[in-house]
This record gives structure tokens, sequence and C-alpha cells, in this order.
């Protein structure tokens, strides 16, 4: 069986609905990159610099990322040499492939790594903007959702009407928020929002942090302390430390993922705003280089805009248009 | 840093070849490959690197190399003139409106520091004795009222708003009515953040422009943005026809590489930088030092300009072919010394060079004018002789230096020292600055271990 084939059988076993949603918040994304790299395979007609020129603007061009970039390249060619391929479109799913594993890694760290016996704690961190009291907003529906208790820790103490923030979102779910005056001590909030969780025996406490910019060496000294309260007070805890990353975000979301990971143990990314035309392939490059899986995707500013992020899904809508031409020509 | 500077890249590419001639068009094709890859890693939009490279490459092939350093700078020198003219004069100034107020209108995507701006420029203004009033136009993110709010309060700047139940456009239509009541001679009015593919949002906005009518329209954009910047530029100046573009966040480790994008889609100047989490790091745009930082290559060119206009490219050349095969005596040290203070401080030069304004700030580190003068006076009491060949300097010819020279013995051993020290370090230096060598990492990394160990000092 094709490639493509197998995708989307594997794909329509999952719920329509989900598929649905996160191609339509995909939708703006796949017209410009896969329109482009379809129409690429099918008017080429042979595997020439032209071709590999064209191939790497378009990655380039989704932020994959320069040095991912070259690598892919440099594989392809081999590959090109190696089986003797001729036709661009014979190359198509083999680059498919190839991004698809690479976004996949060993596959083991797919899904949130949850506590089965006490309280699931989810750390936040990510530079300022970037979606992360949105996304937490969204986790905790979600949650409460699958008839989960859940409690929201107001850590971003800093910016002005963050905690406020969070307190609407946290109305909207109807969780309660453990806050503490603006400009508070955010590890203390932590500390708080701790005990509570214990006091309550909730099964998921969510804790916000103010946005950073991973160069600004006291932030995130104040981070590292931060993640030590939780670790001491709750221990096993953060079993999740979310990077949370703007898909609109270039090369510099390496460099997040690098130096955020060193402060707090990042085990996850979260990729924002992808109902935009940004293409979030940064990601890409980050799973490449530093093994980093993405847990979820956001899709805008509701609720219900948080999707599990199913890397068969990502390639399937990214790689939608292609899928139906490589069908026809198996059938022909 | 994660990259490599265009310099260093483009030493490589030219290693051999120096001073000779005119640059062909092989060189050029060469050197641009490298330009390339430092703008695109930079995340300048990759159509806007294509017309920028063929716009250089014209300008390169056929440039004099004799007189300057190296190929490599004079490719260095046309990228950096190029770039920075593209991104434009310095213009940190606002509209005027003939008849106040003048209205200032925000518009970006989510996340972009609109709101911080807002309050920034509000300060900004009320320094230059202006009278601002903020108006609260994001009715859609939970609590970006209050975040307008608060900041108000902070800087003391009235804010109008009329809840989140009332339409932005009404918001906006009123607030500048309330602005010419008052007495406001500048109206900012925050919006919420939208994508520029999302049509009602997209349609709101350019309703708000129709009803206010605005003088100065600002799209604010993240420094860290990727390919994506030309979407976005490009749609909101379709819509909106922006008059200046703000940068922000840039007090991030981003090259920054969307100032490049948005100005080429939109030709609209970059009017600030927004540096900082607090209220008063609003800066004015520097084009040259966003050319600089895109490249990544610190402020290396300005350094490069300074060696270039005071330095003897002669005397360089055979100082700096002196200090790759050690034969780099005292006497040179002393010349190379009157060279670089030509230049200006040391520490200033420092600072212009990526990577070497933290060695600076390190405590073992200071670079003392007074021991320069010293150094001088130690050097000038020896011999030819002992210039040339320090090693024959015993406790004898020590004593008689120390005292000619009106400093201690303990002086004169330490410079001597150093001079070791500083003779292996100059041929690390010169490896990265000039041709051949092993290439600038190296030399950088050993620079720094170097300072790292502790207890090294300049001699001068
Ligand atoms: N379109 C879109 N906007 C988002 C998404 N996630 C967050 N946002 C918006 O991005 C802005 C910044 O989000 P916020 O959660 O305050 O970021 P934080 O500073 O990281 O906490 C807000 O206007 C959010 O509504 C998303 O997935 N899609
Ligand atoms: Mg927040």
């Amino acid at each position: 069986m094709s490639f493509f084939k197998r995708l989307k059988e594997s794909i329509a076993s999952k719920t329509e609905a989900v598929t649905s949603k996160f191609k339509d918040g995909l939708a703006k994304t796949r017209s410009v990159f896969t329109d482009r790299v379809a129409e690429l395979f099918t008017r080429r007609q042979k595997i020439d610099e032209a071709f590999y020129e064209e191939l790497e603007e378009i990655l380039i061009g989704a932020d994959v990322g320069v040095n991912t970039v070259m690598e892919l390249m440099d594989d392809l060619r081999a590959e090109v040499k190696k089986r003797k391929i001729e036709q661009p479109s014979q190359l198509q799913p083999i680059l498919s492939e190839k991004l698809m594993n690479m976004l996949r890694g060993g596959g083991e760290d797919a899904g949130l790594r949850t506590n089965s016996s006490g309280i699931t704690v989810i750390l936040f961190v990510g530079v300022n903007g970037v979606g992360k009291t949105t996304t937490i907003g969204k986790l905790a529906w979600r949650f409460k959702q699958q008839g989960k208790s859940v409690l929201l820790a107001a850590g971003d103490t800093f910016r002005a009407g963050a905690i406020e923030q969070l307190q609407v979102w946290g109305e909207r779910v109807g969780v309660d928020v453990i806050r503490q005056e603006a400009g508070s001590d955010p590890a203390a909030v932590m500390y708080d929002a701790a005990q509570e969780a214990k006091r309550r025996n909730v099964d998921v406490l969510l804790c916000d942090t103010a946005g950073r910019l991973q160069n600004k060496v006291n932030l995130m000294e104040e981070l590292a302390k931060i993640h030590r309260v939780i670790q001491r007070e709750i221990p096993g805890a953060p079993h999740e430390t979310l990077l949370v990353l703007d898909a609109a975000t270039g090369q510099n979301a390496l460099q997040q993922a690098k130096l955020f990971g060193e402060k707090t143990g990042v085990t996850g990314l979260v990729l924002t705003k992808l109902d935009g035309t940004a293409k979030g392939g940064i990601v890409i490059a980050i799973r490449n280089e530093m093994a980093l899986p993405v847990k979820f995707v956001g899709l805008g500013e509701q609720m219900d805009d948080l999707q599990e992020f199913d890397a068969e899904q990502f390639v399937h809508a990214l790689f939608a248009g292609l899928a139906g031409t490589v069908e026809e020509n198996e059938a022909n | 840093m994660a990259f490599e500077g265009l310099t260093a890249r483009l030493q490589n590419v030219f290693g051999k070849l120096r001073g000779r001639g005119k640059l062909t068009e092989e060189d050029v094709n060469e050197a641009m490959r490298e330009v390339r890859l430092a703008l695109l890693e930079a995340d300048v939009n990759f159509k806007v690197v294509k017309d920028f490279i063929a716009k250089v490459k014209e300008k390169a092939v056929g440039q004099e190399v004799l007189k300057s350093f190296t190929p490599g700078m004079v490719v260095v020198d046309i990228v950096n003139k190029e770039l920075t003219e593209l991104m434009g004069g310095t213009q940190a100034k606002l509209a005027q409106a003939g008849k106040p107020p003048t209205v200032v209108l925000m518009a970006g995507l989510q996340g972009a520091g609109k709101t911080t701006l807002t309050g920034k420029l509000a300060n900004l203004l009320q320094k230059q004795n202006h009278k601002p009033l903020l108006v609260a136009g994001d009715i859609y993110r939970p609590a970006a009222i209050k975040q307008l709010q608060v900041l108000g309060e902070q800087i003391g700047t009235p804010v109008f708003t009329l809840g989140n139940q009332v339409s932005p456009v009404e918001i906006a239509k009123q607030g500048v009515q309330h602005a010419k009541d008052n007495g406001n001679d500048y109206v900012l009015i925050d919006t919420a953040g939208r994508l520029q593919i999302d049509e009602a949002l997209m349609e709101e906005i350019q309703n708000i422009h129709a009803a206010v009518k605005p003088d100065e329209v600002l799209l604010v954009v993240d420094a860290m943005t990727g390919q994506e910047a030309v979407n976005v530029a490009q749609s909101f100046h379709e819509k909106l026809a922006l008059t200046g573009v703000v940068l922000t966040k840039l007090d991030g480790d981003t090259r920054g590489g969307a100032a490049l994008s948005v100005k080429a889609v939109t030709g609209c100047p970059i009017k600030f930088a927004s540096t900082g989490e607090k209220i008063d790091q609003l800066e004015p745009f520097h084009p040259d030092r966003m050319a600089s930082r895109i490249l990544g290559m610190g402020d290396m060119l300005s350094l490069i300009e300074k060696a270039q206009a005071n330095i003897d490219a002669d005397k360089a050349a055979e100082m700096e072919r002196k200090m790759r095969t050690a034969d780099f005596t005292l006497e040179d040290f002393l010349e190379q010394m009157e060279q670089v203070r030509k230049m200006g401080p040391l520490d200033q030069l420092l600072d212009m060079m990526p990577g070497m304004g933290k060695i600076k700030n390190m405590p073992n580190f200071k670079v003392d004018e007074k021991q320069i003068a010293r150094t001088e006076a130690i050097v000038k009491s020896m011999t030819r002789n002992e210039k040339l060949k320090p090693d024959i300097i015993n406790f004898s010819r020590r004593k008689r230096i120390a005292a000619g020279s009106g400093t201690t013995v303990a002086d004169v051993n330490r410079l001597l020292r150093q001079f070791e020290d500083m003779k292996k370090m100059m041929k690390q230096f010169s490896s990265m600055m000039g041709p051949g060598g092993k290439g600038p990492k190296g030399g950088m990394k050993a620079l720094k271990n170097m300072f790292g160990k502790g207890g090294m000092k300049f001699p001068f």
C-alpha cells in the first residue's frame, strides 16, 4: 500500500470531527505550502538544480530552519542518486515520509504525561505574547470536559493585567485561580498553588508564568526557581513543562527551545496561532535538533481551539493536495 | 550564538584570495552564497533575499580590492551599506497633525506587543510635553483593557474605555471626540491583535481607520517573526495604508531579519525599536546597527571602517604577517599599540566585536590607560636589540630598564610575560581578521579562554 493510502486510512479511523477541525485550522497553511509543493512536483519535469532550489525555498519559506533544510536537501539528493530517481513525483512521498519521521521522532513521547496516582502538574513557559495564558484556559476547559478537577496558578505577577486575564479564563471555564497581588514573587504563588492543590486533591494543576526572553539571565533564574519550588512541593512534578511557541516565529524558536530547556527541562511544545498563514515549520527543526515533541496546537482564540498534535494529521493536512495526485497516478 | 557571522563566513570563502585587483564575478558568486545563507539564517524572507542578492551582486562585481584588507571585507562593506540603506534613516518621530489631536492607530498580530508599545509611546510623548490620551480598543482579549489601564496609571496618562460591550469603531470615534473635548493633542488607539486573514477583524480595523482618519498607522511587529513577516506586512499595508513600523522584543537574541522583510514589502519607515518590558524602553531605530545584527556581526562593520580609516593598509598587512609568523617584536608591539590607540579606546573596540562586550565586563579584564603609558615607557627604555630579542633581557637589564622608565622590576617582568601572551593572542586574533589562518571560530574561542582563565590583563 502506498504511503499516502496508509496515512489516509489511519486518519480515517480517528474522529472525523477532530480531523476536519484540524484541517480547517490548517487550511491556509495547506493552500500556501502544499499547493506550492504539489505544483512544484507536477510542473517540474526533471530533478535538476532549479528543482532543488525551488524546493529549498519552499521549505525555508515554511520556517523549517536553514540547517534542517540543508540536511534535508542533502538527504534527498543522496536518495535520488541511490534509487536512481528521475521524476519529481517519485521524490514527493520520500520527502513527506522524511518530514513525518522527523516530526514523530521515536514516537514514545506522544501524548501528555500525566500522574495516574495524584496531581498532574503542568508548567507553561515561553517568551512574551506567544499564548501561554490562552493555552492554559483552553487546556483547563479540556480537562474539565474530561471530568477532571482543575486548579490554575497565576504565576505571571509581572505583566499588567495578566492575573486578571487568567481569572477571566478561570471564570469562563469554571475553575479556581490561585493568585497573589501583582508584583509578588511568582515562586510564592506556586507554593500556595501546590499547597491548595494538595489540600483539595485536584487532578490537574496548570501553572502560568510571565513571558520572558530567553537571554534575560535573571528572569530565567526566576523561572528555574519556580520550577524548583514545584518540584519540591509535589514530588515528581511538574509532569510536563511545555514551551509555548508562536507559529509565526522564525529561527529564534530554536534558541528558545534550547535556553528554556536548560533552565526548566522543557518536555514538550505547544504550537499556537496555526489558524493564521504561518507554517510553524520550525517545530521540525526543533524536533530534529533537540528531540522535543509537539504536544498541542492552538488553532484560535476560543476555548475549544486546542488540538492534540498528531504528526500524521499534521502531514496529511500539509500534504492533502499531494496525496490526491499520487493516488491518481497509482490508479492509472 | 548558534550562528556564524557573515564576516566569519566570508573569511572562509576568501581565505586564500587577498588584495588582488578587482572582484571577479566568480568571487562574488561564491560570496553571495554565503550572504544568502546569512540572511536566511536571520529570517529575512527568501524572496526579499533573492532581490537583495541580485542587487548587491551587480554592485560588487568589478570592485577594487587592492587597498582594502581582504576581498571578504569589501563584500561585507557593500552588503552592509546596501542593507543599511534599504532599512532607511533613523526616524524616531511620530506624525503630527496640523490640527490636533494627532490620531495614532496601532495594528498587528496577537501578542506582537501593541498594548505595551501604546503605553511606551504615551510615556515618550509626555516627556516631550504632549498630552496624550490612550484609547482601549481591544475588547476581545480578556483583561486587555485592564492592562492598558494599569499602564496608564503607571505613567499618569488618561485611558478612555467604554468597556468590552461596545464596538471598537464606536470606542475609537468617541475616544477622539473625548480628546478634542479635553485638550489632548495625541490619541493613541490600542487595538486587538488580529490575523491578517481574519476577514471580519480586518474589516473592523478598516472601519476604525475610516471613522477616525488616523495621521499615523503603526504596524507592530515582533522581531522574532520568521518568513511570515512578509505576508503580515503586505496584508496590513493593503488594508490600512501603513505609515510606519515598530519592531518589538529587540532586546532578545534574535537576528531580526523581519525588519528587512517588512521594510522591503511596505516601504514604510521603521520608526521605533521596543527593547524591554519597562515603560521607558523605547528607542529610535538604527538601520546601521540592525544591518550588523542581521548579518550577525556585532558592530564589526564600524570596526572595519575605523580600521580602514586609521590604519595604514601596508603597515597593517606587514604587521599581520609578522604576527602570524611570530616574528612580532616588542618594537612592533609598540607600533601596534599606537595604531590601536588611534582607533579609539580599546574597550569601545571590544564592544563592537561580537561576543567581546561580555569579556570586557569580566572583573579580571581592565583596560587601563595609565598602564598603557607605563608600557610605552618600559618599551622605550629598551635597546633595539632587546626589543627585537626579548629573550636576552636578563635580571640586570631588567633593573636598568625599570630605572630608565621609572617603573619597578616587577612591572618589567609583568610586561614581558604579557607580551608573550599577547603574541599568542594576536596570532589567533589575526587569523580572525585577516586571510588564511585557522578561521575565526578557533580564534574567538582561544581569546575567550585566555580571558576566561582569569588574571589576563591587557598590557595597555
Ligand atoms: N489566532 C490565535 N491567537 C491566539 C492563539 N493563542 C493565543 N492567541 C492570542 O495571542 C495573544 C497573546 O496570548 P496570551 O495568552 O496573552 O500570551 P502569553 O503572554 O504567552 O500569556 C492573545 O491575544 C491571544 O488571544 C491561537 O492559537 N490563535
Ligand atoms: Mg500570559
